[in-house]
């Protein structure tokens, strides 16, 4: 909720009494909130429905609808797709199998990736040395696209599970690298010392001081390294395999399939955002000594 | 008698970004009795925590000697308990653990430590917070846990970096009662820095006073106010406001030095 809405909140309610007041403020929200659910819905109606009917509405004397459909889809076409596969099953085999094998890349290339990420952060983060001789190789690595990895990993691992793993454990590994390795530099000097005075050592102090600080950095990146280990998986699946969401899409553009395409998308993002949700859970249980970070303002 | 603590003419000089040296500390000496409660004040920016610093161990020193109970500092030694000026408690530890975290460095199982912490945490006035989180109390609590946290090592010397400055002034006289009452129980010697000269002569049987840096040991000065001392009203005592005074005088000039230096840097 923003802040203005709230000022005005204020402004508005300051006269009468202050129970009052209160429930004026909650029943304001609730307005608000309600406001904001419609607008989303008529929103999404105003763009699904554009799409639809320029891909139906055609132009007087012209051959074909405003939009072509055989090249930008129709959300009619892609409900029916995605109705097709759920009930029929895809080419590859039943739909559930496709998402499945993407989602197992996905976790494996996730798990993979960011268990060595936080490792390896941590480890050239306690140690200078390490970090002095590896920055520069890290750096020219990091400043590459790795995707193209993806192309080697399909010569050298095959057209299986191993390839797409690989793929997206290394667009995992460097974002929670880098990450935990920040994380591991920020730990507060004071924090440090205190530890130390009262006896800490040098592997008390990265496990119960140095880990618990960096935790905030950490899972800041998985947020962002989960949808980069979809992409790693997508993109290998895209490079050559068998089975998988991405193949789905890749067969549905080799057959000039605009919908297949589209609703491959939509699978996609709905198991990202399923995805993010699981990651939040696992954020709220690790760092729940952090106060509450302001989400709402209702002052 | 051995000194708990004795700097033989210390110097401490940093690298400064630019590629210059600082010198923070010159030949400073400095020397506490075992069971003493020492005050050091100074102008801000004397040197004072980088004292506190090479006490404890934290950094070397650039020149000259520092001994903890007759033997020379190398690392963090011992026996030394610290409070910090800034809040050092960990945030991710609940008040239990934060307390008990001494005692488990030292080997001690779990549930012993636990126990031992549960004392030590009745004994601060926190029974009750035993499983709240640093951000969940309010700063004279968490001064109260830090206190705890160093006390249950049942250090021979306390190091306190302007413990109280960040806490409001009824808090502040209300902590530092506590402070002396926990230390009288001790036979720990106590370093307390501050920049609050009554606060010093309050609370100290010594008064330190450095000169704006590069800081040395411009005078020291005894405080002979009996024991029990109640801080929110020794103010009133004649012997007070004569060693005040007498203190003041010396600090005043330091104190103008390091305020014409910081109008001149602006």
């Amino acid at each position: 909720m923003s802040d203005h809405v709230v000022l005005t909140d204020r402004r508005l309610t300051a006269a009468p009494a202050v129970a009052d007041a209160a429930a004026e403020r909650r029943s304001r929200q609730r307005r608000h909130r309600l406001t904001v659910q419609l607008l989303r819905v008529l929103a999404a109606a105003v763009w699904i429905g554009s799409w639809e009917l320029t891909t139906r509405v055609s132009i007087p004397g012209a051959d074909h609808a405003l939009v072509d459909k055989f090249f930008f889809g129709q959300p009619s076409g892609i409900a029916q797709q995605l109705y097709t596969w759920v009930t029929e099953g895809t080419a590859l085999g039943p739909l559930w199998q496709q998402v499945a094998v993407t989602m197992q890349e996905t976790i494996l290339g996730f798990l993979v990736g960011s268990v060595l990420g936080v490792f390896v952060g941590i480890l050239l983060g306690r140690n200078r040395l390490l970090a002095d001789v590896f920055s520069p190789y890290i750096k020219a690595a990091n400043s590459i696209p790795r995707v193209v990895l993806g192309a080697l990993f399909a010569i050298s691992l095959g057209l299986d599970l191993k390839a797409k793993v690989a793929t997206a454990a290394v667009l995992v590994f460097f974002v929670v690298f880098f990450n935990a390795f920040q994380g591991v530099r920020e730990v507060d000097r004071n924090l440090i010392a205190n530890a130390r005075i009262l006896g800490a050592d040098s592997r008390r102090l990265t496990t119960e001081i140095v880990i618990p600080s960096a935790m905030s950095w950490i899972i800041a990146s998985l947020h962002i390294s989960f949808g980069l280990a979809l992409v790693g998986a997508v993109v290998g699946e895209l490079f050559g395999a068998t089975q998988g969401v991405g193949e789905l899409i890749y067969s549905a553009k080799n057959n000039f399939n605009a919908n297949g395409v589209f609703a491959g998308m939509l699978l996609l993002a709905v198991v990202a955002l399923v995805a993010e949700s699981l990651i939040t859970a696992l954020e709220n249980r690790l760092i729940k000594w952090r106060p509450n970070p302001v989400t709402d303002v209702t002052i | 008698m051995a000194h708990a603590i004795e700097l033989r003419d210390v110097a401490k000089r940093f690298p400064t970004p630019s590629g210059g040296v600082f010198t923070a500390l010159k030949g400073l000496n400095l020397q506490v009795a075992p069971g003493e409660f020492a005050a050091v004040v100074g102008p801000t920016g004397s040197g004072k925590s980088t004292t506190l610093a090479l006490i404890a161990g934290l950094e070397p020193p650039s020149a000259g000697e520092v001994l903890v109970g007759g033997r020379p500092v190398n690392g963090v030694g011992e026996g030394i308990g610290y409070v910090f000026q800034t809040d050092a408690v960990f945030p991710w530890k609940t008040v239990l653990e934060n307390v008990a975290a001494g005692p488990r460095y030292h080997g001690m199982g779990g549930r012993d430590a636990r126990d031992r912490a549960r004392q030590w945490i009745s004994r601060v006035g926190l029974a009750g917070f035993e499983d709240r989180y640093p951000h969940q109390l309010s700063g004279g609590m968490r001064k109260r846990v830090a206190l705890a946290q160093s006390l249950i090592n049942g250090p021979q010397i306390l190091l306190m970096d302007e413990p109280f400055s960040a806490l409001d002034v009824q808090t502040r006289s209300l902590m530092e009662n506590e402070l002396l009452a926990l230390w009288a129980s001790t036979s720990a010697c106590v370093v307390f820095v501050t920049h609050d000269l009554e606060e010093a002569i309050a609370l100290a049987d010594r008064v330190f006073v450095l000169t704006a840096g590069p800081a040395t040991v411009k005078g020291n000065y005894l405080v002979d106010i009996p024991r029990p001392r109640n801080v929110s009203e020794i103010r009133f005592d004649p012997r007070f406001a004569e060693i005040y005074k007498e203190i003041w005088n010396d600090l005043r000039d330091e104190v103008l030095v390091s305020y014409e230096r910081s109008r001149r840097v602006d």
